[in-house]
């Protein structure tokens, strides 16, 4: 029978959730990393045994490590993520140069034909790649030198590189999310990337329609429409129908259009994913109610889910790489929460119910979907 | 030989249990102490010294003989005592952040 895994970064520690494809008796194992901040994980789609995972600690650094049994077991690999070339400076919160300074990684996406292929996202923002199994990182520094990243700048949560998303049918075609810069798209495999933000309105940056400078907090894709990308921005849900040449809100009628996540059902690609957030001064559900919106036509029309859900006293956030979906015949939904809740919903949302209610503050949520 | 003792976090990260004994060439110094760990543990190399600039991490400190060292010249002799091993070298994690 197929089942699922779960894979869960918290401040402190990982967990790897699994269950049956009935998705109702679940297995919890962890922490792994304990006391680490685990922003993400996740499994190779080639071979799902195959997992990475983003190790970091404000004392310690930054680890990567590797597991090859599904997360059982572990081991680090290479960890110098070392700029190439000259760093320039991007903006600094209040406007000044500031040089380009490694943090953490926020995100790994493994290749889609390799398992020893894999990309990550870093902290001052830049986009790296292993082809040895994660032994050695190199930078793909088109992206940092694509000319805009003087005009780049930190988000409250720094200036992270979040997203990368692959193009599945066209393998040298990705794109990518930076706070607070924006999304951008490569059509040659990461040699050289364009700025595709046109449409955005921004009305905390000086020029709101900017070239760059937008918080772009998260992008998805359903992986059979990959010119169709979904945004959530920090204040308005957008949609692009042509790659990221043009975006257009689809906020609609949510209650608040400030959120992170944003995902796509994956055997409905119209069908669509957020989970709006009071404001960006109160990162918390809008009216103490925690409810997961869904639009099935592709944004403007939405409905709250809240089957399983708090709908008082809840003052939870769900972060940006917090929600992912499965690919079971009734599409899984999973999303975390800072409260360390980790809800599933069997069934596309129309009910959820709690994996574990009680991790430390989720940051990631990531599923893999096994035979 | 020369003790040193790491804080919590490290000896999980590089499976270790209690003090590390290391061998360590003269003269005794937290530059060398330092590269002999890590060639013992290779994967503590970056957690205590960045990876680029070999500086010591903002929030790690070096103690020895109750001192706080983390601001000497790496390449200063440690005390007798460390070099004798006597007494452990400390590295710790600041305590920071709640």
């Amino acid at each position: 029978m197929s089942g699922v895994r779960v894979l869960v970064g918290t401040r402190k520690g990982a967990f790897v959730l699994t269950a049956d494809g009935k998705r109702e008796r679940w297995q919890v194992a962890g922490p792994f990393f304990s006391g680490w901040e685990i922003y993400h994980l996740k499994g190779s789609p080639v071979d799902p045994q195959v997992i990475y995972a983003s190790q970091s600690s404000g004392w310690f650094g930054q680890k990567i490590q590797r597991s090859n049994d599904g997360g059982a077991t572990w081991s680090p690999v290479g960890d110098k993520f070392a700029y190439e070339g000259p760093t320039g400076n991007h903006q600094w919160y209040d406007g000044t140069p500031h040089p380009w300074e490694f943090k953490r990684v926020w995100h790994l996406e493994p290749s889609l034909t390799d398992p020893n292929t894999v990309y990550a996202g870093v902290e001052d923002a830049a986009l790296f790649r292993t082809t040895d199994g994660g032994q050695t990182w190199h930078e793909l520094a088109g992206l940092r030198n694509n000319g805009t990243g003087s005009k780049w700048c930190p988000g409250a949560g720094g200036m992270c590189l979040h997203t990368i998303l692959i193009d599945p049918t066209n393998h040298e075609r990705m794109y990518i999310a930076i706070s607070a810069a924006g999304a951008f798209r490569t059509d040659n495999g990461g040699k050289s990337w364009l700025p595709i933000n046109q449409g955005l309105r921004s009305e905390y940056i000086p020029d709101p329609k900017a070239e760059v400078g937008h918080c772009v907090h998260r992008i998805a894709f359903h992986p059979t429409r990959p010119n169709t990308l979904f945004m959530q921005k920090h204040w308005d849900v957008l949609r692009s129908d042509n790659a990221g040449e043009l975006w257009h809100e689809v906020s609609g009628n949510l209650p608040t259009d400030f959120g992170f996540v944003i995902d796509v059902h994956a055997h409905e690609p119209e069908t669509i994913y957020v989970v709006p957030i009071k404001s960006d001064s109160e990162h918390f559900v809008h009216e103490g109610k925690l409810r997961v919106y869904r639009s099935r036509t592709g944004g403007n029309d939405w409905e709250p889910l809240t089957v399983g859900l708090p709908q008082e006293n809840c003052y939870v956030n769900v972060l940006r790489d917090a929600m992912a979906v499965d690919s079971l015949d009734d599409c899984g939904i999973y999303f975390g929460t800072t409260g360390g809740q980790v809800y599933c919903s069997p069934n596309g949302g129309d009910r959820l119910l709690p994996i574990v209610r009680d991790l430390p503050p989720v940051v990631s949520v990531e599923v893999q979907t096994l035979p | 030989m020369i003790r040193v003792l790491l804080p919590y976090h490290l000896r999980v990260l590089a499976n270790i249990s209690g003090e590390v004994q290391l061998d360590v060439v003269a003269p005794i110094t937290q530059r060398s102490i330092l590269d002999a760990l890590e060639v013992k543990y290779p994967v503590l190399a970056g957690t205590i010294r960045d990876h680029g600039s070999s500086q010591r991490r903002p929030l790690i400190r070096f103690f020895a003989c109750e001192e706080d060292r983390s601001f000497d010249d790496p390449d200063a002799a440690l005390p007798d005592s460390i070099a004798h091993g006597t007494e452990p070298f400390f590295i710790v994690g600041a305590i920071a952040g709640g």
